[in-house]
């Protein structure tokens, strides 16, 4: 199987915290990938450390077969890598809509004289980036909030509308950073189809942090655990669940249900 | 809808048919005078919330790229006998390097900071003009400096003035509409709002504040490329720090981040310091009072960014759209 992202031995520590110890992981193409592990575990970092938001100490990157380590997080995107994040970082003040406009490299990569002067080709190029952005809006199904600005829609919606302005970005490898979080369970439910239809459907590779064991178990087809920054287990849901020291883990500092 | 749109844009015609005949109908050339500092604030005020209302990158020394703009023009047309039209060019574009210039720390420092270094940098342009004898004749100043001309038709009398204002600041305001609406500018106001947000979907924050700088001072280049052939003196002692205060009260009051904030900012700080003139030296209290009373009753300004028109980035769409595309 083809590996799309690979972790070779990462590294990262914070004034003596090492918050991320000698992690190797890969991730295989098509994949819908979990990363698990109890509060401070180190899952988020991992997720700065692959978006490029902080550097690892030693270790390397590897995206699509390329060393990604110096490039830089705004070009780590242009390579096909979006994320979301866990404490929502929405454009407050911009509508739902724009926020997705803006995350499309159509949009993004306007330059001054153009974007000013600019007439019949410019509309017809804009046209199109708005009709694939409202298209991405009624995939997590915010197609009636166009108008509506972000900081207004309620938490569940925000969520959504992350994962939207990810998508506009058009990348190969999405990482969610506890999307299902502060969403009931019937929200949890459509999150779970759309996580779906963006895996198959749109044929991403998901990379998925989550708390709710019910919901990891459910959707992805391999597990990885983290625990005080390093890596404890690795496998499908059965073996997880049976794994000593993920239970261990788990046990040491609540439920395994224990969400946030 | 289409009936609120239409008589939008009817407002909109009357109020540019009155600015165009404003000098028939306004004979007294004191308020022409008055309308013609409007003018300049706008664009003073505009380039201004660019960097600071959209960006926002807090810069206090914006009246140093306004002087910038005014000897660069200045000294081009008294030296070097250039056309007018071609020193307002030049002066953009000189003026908008050393807002690129400027911009470079902006990338290091952020708020206070930053205000610190670009009040610095005020400071510094100013002292330059002071002490750099040979070319601007320190605090003497730049005496005879001359009208513009079109043809054989020189700008004789504040009328000609009032049109070539009138059409620099409606030119701005197209400029920063369009722009603030399109990717550029939402990137901007990305920028301003999240810079890891943004980074994450593959905006680079410092080539939107380098832009935001660049373009910002260009246009007080405009500004003080105008000043300097209307007033025909300018002298070190034009463009102090007090003025940055001033562009940037315009820019706060009106509204952070809103193109109508700032004109009305600009409106309204032209005209409340001449209607207070009768008072002397209780004037600026009474000013000073007026925006203590703004910030705490009125904080987002007489027009803040939060009534942006929605969804704007549509407006390029117009042309070649239906009406269901029309939402703005
Ligand atoms: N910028 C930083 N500076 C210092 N310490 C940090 C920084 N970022 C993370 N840490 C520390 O690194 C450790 C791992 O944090 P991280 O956010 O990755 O955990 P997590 O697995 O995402 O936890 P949670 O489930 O609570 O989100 C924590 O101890 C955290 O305090
Ligand atoms: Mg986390």
């Amino acid at each position: 199987m083809k590996k799309i992202l690979e972790v070779d031995n990462v590294s990262i520590s914070f004034g003596g915290l090492l918050a991320v110890n000698q992690v190797s992981l890969h991730q295989n193409k098509g994949e819908i990938l979990a990363l698990i592990g109890p509060n401070g575990a180190g899952k988020t970092t991992l997720f700065n450390l692959l978006t490029g938001v902080y550097q690892p100490t030693s270790g390397k990157i590897i995206f699509a077969g390329e060393e990604i380590n110096h490039y830089k997080p705004h070009e780590r995107v242009k390579k096909g890598i979006a994320r979301t994040f866990q404490n929502i970082r929405l454009f407050p003040t911009m509508t739902v809509l724009e926020n997705v406009l803006i995350a499309h490299p159509d949009c993004n990569s306007e330059t001054v004289i153009p974007a000013v002067f600019g007439r019949k080709k410019l509309a017809q190029r804009r046209r199109t980036v708005v009709e694939e952005c409202e298209e991405i809006l009624s995939i997590v199904g915010l197609q009636d909030k166009l108008e509506e600005l972000a900081t207004n829609l309620p938490y569940g919606k925000q969520r959504l509308l992350e994962i939207a302005r990810a998508l506009a970005t058009k990348p190969s490898l999405l990482l969610l950073d506890e999307p299902g979080a502060g969403m009931n369970s019937v929200e949890k439910e459509e999150l779970t189809n759309l996580i779906y239809y963006i895996s198959r459907e749109m044929e991403k590779d998901v990379l998925l942090i989550e708390h709710d064991m019910k919901f990891v178990m459910n959707i992805s087809e391999r597990i990885i655990v983290l625990d005080h920054g390093e890596k404890i287990a690795e496998g499908n849901a059965q073996e997880i669940q049976s794994n000593p020291k993920v239970i261990e883990a788990y046990l040491g500092r609540g439920n395994f249900d224990d969400e946030e | 809808m289409i009936q609120l749109k239409l008589s939008k844009n009817i407002l909109k015609l009357i109020g540019a048919v009155v600015l165009l005949l404003l000098p028939l109908l306004v004979t007294n050339s004191y308020f022409i005078h008055i309308f013609i500092s409007i003018g300049l604030y706008i664009i003073l005020s505009l380039s201004l919330n660019l960097v600071t209302g959209f960006t926002g990158q807090l810069a206090l020394g914006h009246a140093a790229f306004y002087g910038i703009g005014a000897y660069t023009s200045a000294l081009l047309l008294l030296r070097f006998n250039v056309s007018y039209w071609l020193a307002l060019v030049l002066s953009a574009v000189i003026t908008g390097i050393f807002g690129f210039l400027l911009g470079l720390p902006a990338l290091r420092l952020k708020g206070d900071y930053l205000g610190i270094v670009t009040l610095g940098f005020g400071e510094i342009v100013r002292l330059v003009f002071v002490n750099w004898y040979s070319l601007t004749r320190g605090p003497l100043g730049l005496p005879g400096i001359p009208a513009p001309k079109i043809g054989p038709y020189i700008f004789d009398s504040r009328i000609p003035f009032y049109y070539l204002i009138f059409g620099l600041a409606a030119f701005t305001v197209f400029f920063m509409h369009r722009l603030v609406n399109s990717g550029v500018g939402m990137a901007m106001i990305t920028v301003k709002e999240d810079e890891i947000a943004a980074e994450s979907i593959g905006i680079y924050p410092i080539k939107y504040k380098l832009l935001a700088f660049s373009l910002g001072a260009a246009f007080a280049g405009i500004a003080g490329s105008f000043y300097a052939s209307y007033i025909s003196f300018i002298s070190p002692d034009t463009f102090l720090y007090m003025d940055s205060v001033t562009i940037l009260a315009m820019v706060v009051l009106g509204g952070l981040g809103s193109i109508p904030g700032s004109i009305i900012g600009a409106t309204v700080l032209v005209i409340v310091p001449e209607l207070l003139r009768f008072m002397t030296n209780y004037r600026m209290l009474l000013y000073g009072a007026l925006m203590v009373f703004m910030m705490i009753y009125r904080p987002q300004g007489f027009w803040g960014a939060n009534k942006r028109v929605r969804n704007s980035y549509k407006i390029g769409i117009r042309g070649v759209s239906n009406e269901k595309d029309i939402r703005g």
